[in-house]
């Protein structure tokens, strides 16, 4: 490789870490509870304007039909009903909505002329109220024409004809296919004593938090303008490609936003439902609300999970010293493909896991089905990169008689090697995943489980020992969502994933922070506050957080990928320092003394080594809000104290012309490692947690407790995913769990009685204070830990985990196989 | 659809009329005739209990209960339960002890626990993990949310005495 391609940008960073903190590190009590815990947060559901309409969907029952005709004469004579609209007719005043997705993908917030999957919009009715709306909707008369349904994934593959969703994309339901080699692939393998081979599953599940997805919109016939306000983020990263769609100029939307009741990446943009609402508004001349039901949410919501089958190898040396990988994979996106294959691009970002592996080579095919299409979830795609690199070690621990700790051993990158560039480009920031193992292996008496684990099974009982080593990157870069795409149709080549805040300091010293993407469930406003506080040395309490709407916004990424912290964290320390430099301006007049003699000290400014020689923050700022003339005759020095600041991605590169380097582009990452120990009740499947330890660094910590709070959340999440959640399409292609009666989250019964969290803290070098992103670690690490237990319980019935979910019956079904096959 | 008719109830200690017809769902009724969107609807068929008040002294899904059936009852909701400034201790105690994230089946939780601690006021860590997995949270993995409730209990415990 050139010296080129392991260019790495010289850091940004401003605040180091620090030994001692004022208010960083501290498990304060969140700032955003207070309203949440007292009934008065505003979820979407919550904003009533004034004569607001209510609207409901008709939804297909096929997953593929043409659309033959639509009769709404019936819905439209109902009483109290406003307006009835087709996808025809929307679309004549609305465009497609947002799609990232290269060449493009067309959806519209009600389908045209065709449905692709069960859940889609055929129509939508406007009505006085909900239930009317949904009474109306049942007196629409749709004639369908039935097409065939593509359900499996690699029968998508080979489709043609009738079977293929998008015909303007070409006669095939690939939407993507694209190999590339990263490193010596062929010399590498060549050079293996050994290479593992596993085919493994990776099903469907989502978010699916407890809120659905919902928007009011508003269209003010005498300006032309909409407002809309949902719990929808990126509004002020590429929310006017919602104005796009509605045909109107970006600076005639306004986008307001909601409290999100849980996301976990679903809610990442919600661009079609504030499309439909938007649409409806403007064509009812009324303010409309439209709020998903759980199964509008569940089949259309537009936020599934990875749906992935790979077929895997690694290659070894006899000692177990990894070497490559190759790994072709079919992900299933179902019907429309609104982010391409940015949930791959995010793979890439630590495909080789936490190993010294030199290369690797992926074959990605991704095909369009009769489904509802994917999002994002936790962990993006690089969850399933997770599970599959653990499962292949893990195979090789077997095949080699190495155990699997001793082989996470000889293979993890050393503390010495950082910053590291793995084989697709990306960049380790920081690491000691030695010091992570380590913790982890402290906390949970390995063993002493192991002693346990030989006396049961003296007993017949199933005890297994699980460990996964992973990575959580964070900071995504905006190149993620299109290096994958082809070379002759680029597609929009974004590079600027920037987050913004703005600081105000009142008249009497207090501050305001304004962020620029919405509360999604995380703790954006303590996060905030406590970077405030650290930098002003200023009581935590003295600090209130707002967020700003479209029309005042500055460009900001917001929430996803686990970059909120870290992003906001740059940008509150930036304006920081404009407020800093100012305040001390003018308390240097105040107090008579130059600037560089002063300091903040615990609510004041004062003179360095005089103590006593101070002025409050409230005194400074009542002086620079109201006594300018008591100020010198300087034009840059304004009444007031405030600070705006836009934070660009610390540290990104492009990829290369030919994508075998994909530049640095998530390159703040954490490690984790995950020790469950469950027993496996061979008669019903059922699996218990008997032990819980998840040992996580993510940098330095803002906030203990409520990262601790994301580690348990993320667990319990991958927990669903690796023994509960599965959306499950039949052969028609009908959803046959769209409720939470059927689709089954963990409830507190499945779930360990004590996630055991311990922290080890190695700061990025490149970040402010060399914090690093947490949200979704948990879930990236569960599953493997989670699927090598369970292989480790029943290793006397001989049984290998290959998919998930472990439900009670897909285990209870191995087992019998096994006994039946003479195991055990 | 039948014609609306006054449902009079009591809400929170104050007695509140509305209209709603006959099918009109108690979840909808104190949200949009009432007003008090602290109670939210996450599933709508009685699965994930974050509409979850009290009917009488017993938690109620009020998506599955209509507000006819209310009428005449005592009803209290979160927003019976304090403000900012005068928190009852499950409320203190949830925030301490990092008892919700996104907040949206907090007051379900919350009317939950209010009626396990009004019955049991020295609740075993079996009964509080029997009475709060009726509700679902995606965001907390429950375990915060279980000591939340035994932190109360405690406190409450201690000022009864």
């Amino acid at each position: 490789m050139t010296r080129e391609r392991h260019y790495i940008p010289e850091s940004r960073q401003r605040e180091k870490p620090k030994s001692k903190y004022f208010a960083i590190g501290h498990s304060m009590k969140r700032v955003e509870d207070t309203r949440l815990l007292t009934g008065s947060g505003t979820y979407a559901d919550d904003v009533m304007l004034p004569n607001t309409a209510h609207a409901a969907v008709l939804r297909s029952p096929h997953a593929h039909a043409r659309i033959v005709s639509i009769d709404k004469s019936r819905a439209e004579a109902l009483p109290g009903v406003l307006c009835v609209m087709t996808g025809a007719e929307a679309a004549e005043v609305t465009g497609p909505c947002a799609d990232f997705s290269s060449p493009p993908t067309t959806q519209h917030c009600i389908a045209v002329d065709k449905v692709r999957h069960v859940g889609e919009a055929v129509a939508a009715v406007v009505a006085e109220s909900r239930y009317i709306a949904e009474d109306a909707c049942e007196l629409i008369e749709v004639e369908y024409d039935p097409l065939p349904a593509v359900v499996d994934l690699e029968e998508a593959v080979t489709s043609t004809g009738d079977a293929v969703l998008h015909p303007d994309r070409g006669d095939t339901n690939v939407a993507h296919h694209r190999v590339i080699d990263f490193g010596t692939v062929d010399e590498d393998f060549a050079q293996a004593d050994l290479v593992i081979e596993r085919r493994l599953r990776w099903p469907r599940s989502g978010g699916t938090p407890i809120e659905t997805v919902g928007a009011t919109a508003h269209y003010d016939r005498g300006t032309g303008k909409f407002t809309i306000h949902a719990n929808t983020s990126m509004y002020n990263y590429v929310g006017w490609l919602i104005a796009v769609s509605l045909k109107v100029e970006p600076h005639r939307l306004n986008i307001v936003p909601t409290d999100a009741g849980g996301s976990f990446g679903s809610k990442l943009f919600c661009h079609k439902v504030c499309t439909l609402a938007g649409t409806l508004a403007r064509a009812a001349g009324r303010p409309v609300k439209y709020l998903e039901d759980r199964i509008d949410n569940m089949t259309s919501g537009d936020a599934h999970g990875s749906d992935r089958v790979y077929d895997a190898k690694l290659a070894l040396k006899r000692d177990g010293t990894m070497l490559s990988m190759r790994l072709k994979v079919i992900d299933d996106y179902g019907a429309y493909f609104q982010y391409g294959v940015g949930q791959h691009g995010n793979a890439m970002a630590q495909v080789t896991g936490p190993y010294k592996i030199g290369s690797v080579q992926v074959d990605l095919t991704a095909v369009f089905t009769n489904k509802c299409q994917q999002g994002a979830y936790r962990g993006f795609g690089s969850e399933v990169g997770n599970f599959v690199i653990e499962r292949l070690v893990d195979a090789a621990c077997d095949e080699l008689g190495i155990d699997p700790i001793e082989m996470r051993r000889r293979n993890l990158i050393e503390p010495d090697q950082f910053p590291y560039i793995m084989p697709t480009g990306n960049m380790y920031d920081s690491g000691n995943y030695q010091a992570v193992l380590d913790e982890a292996l402290g906390m949970i008496d390995y063993d002493g489980w192991r002693r346990k684990q030989a006396e049961a099974r003296k007993e017949g009982r199933y005890i297994g020992i699980g460990i996964s080593t992973c990575q959580e990157r964070s900071v995504f870069s905006a190149t993620e969502f299109w290096m994958w795409n082809p070379n002759e149709t680029p597609g929009f080549t974004l590079s600027s994933s920037p987050e913004s805040v703005s600081v105000n300091i009142d008249p009497t010293g207090k501050a305001f922070i304004t962020l620029n993407a919405p509360f999604w469930g995380n703790s954006p406003e303590t996060m905030a506050v406590q970077v405030l506080a650290e930098k002003l040395e200023m009581d935590p309490a003295d600090i209130s957080v707002g967020y700003a709407d479209s029309d005042k916004g500055f460009n900001s990424s917001g929430p996803g990928g686990s970059r909120f912290t870290v992003m906001i964290a740059g940008a509150v320390s930036g304006a920081a320092d404009v407020i800093r430099e100012k305040m001390l301006r003018v308390a240097s007049h105040m107090l008579e003394a130059d600037p560089s003699d002063l300091e903040f000290r615990n609510g004041s400014i004062g003179v360095q080594g005089v103590p006593g020689k101070e002025k409050t923050l409230a005194e400074v700022a009542l002086h620079a809000h109201y006594f300018r003339l008591d100020l010198p005759e300087d034009h840059d020095l304004t009444s007031g104290i405030d600070a705006a600041y836009v934070y660009d991605h610390p540290v990104t590169t492009m990829p290369s012309e030919d994508r075998t380097d994909l530049g640095i582009f998530y390159p703040i990452v954490g490690h984790m490692c995950h020790i469950p120990v469950v027993e496996v009740d061979a008669e019903t499947g059922k699996v218990d947690f008997l032990d819980y330890v998840a040992v996580h660094d993510c940098g330095t910590m803002v906030n203990p407790m409520t990262l601790a709070g994301h580690v348990r959340g993320g667990t319990v999440n991958g927990i669903g995913s690796a023994l509960y959640e599965h959306f499950h399409y039949d052969e028609n292609g009908q959803l046959q769990n769209a409720l939470l009666s059927d689709y089954l989250h963990p409830t507190l019964m499945e779930t360990p009685v004590d996630i055991r969290v311990g922290h080890v803290e190695t700061p990025s070098p490149f970040t402010e204070y060399g914090i690093k992103g947490g949200g979704e670690g948990g879930r990236m690490g569960a599953p493997p830990a989670i699927a090598t237990a369970i292989e480790d319980a029943l290793k006397p019935l001989g049984i290998k985990v290959d998919s998930l979910p472990l439900t009670p019956k897909v285990l209870r079904g191995m087992i019998r196989e096994a006994e039946q096959n003479g195991g055990g | 659809m039948t014609t609306p008719r006054t449902v009079e109830l009591v809400v929170n200690g104050q007695s509140r009329a509305g209209d709603a017809e006959p099918r009109m769902l108690l979840s909808d009724f104190l949200r949009e005739q009432l007003g008090l969107t602290g109670t939210h609807v996450g599933c709508e068929h009685g699965v994930c209990g974050a509409c979850t008040v009290l009917v009488n002294g017993e938690a109620a899904r009020s998506c599955l209960m209509l507000a006819v059936q209310a009428a005449g009852s005592e009803v209290r909701t979160i927003e019976g339960l304090g403000g900012v400034d005068d928190m009852h201790p499950l409320q203190e105690a949830f925030w301490e002890k990092h008892g919700l994230q996104c907040g949206f089946c907090t007051p379900g939780m919350l009317m939950t626990a209010v009626e396990l601690l009004e019955n049991t006021p020295n609740p075993s860590l079996d009964d509080i993990r029997e009475a709060i997995s009726s509700n679902l949270c995606r965001c907390t993995g429950y375990q915060t949310i279980v000591e939340a409730v035994q932190a109360a209990a405690e406190r409450m415990q201690g000022e009864a005495q």
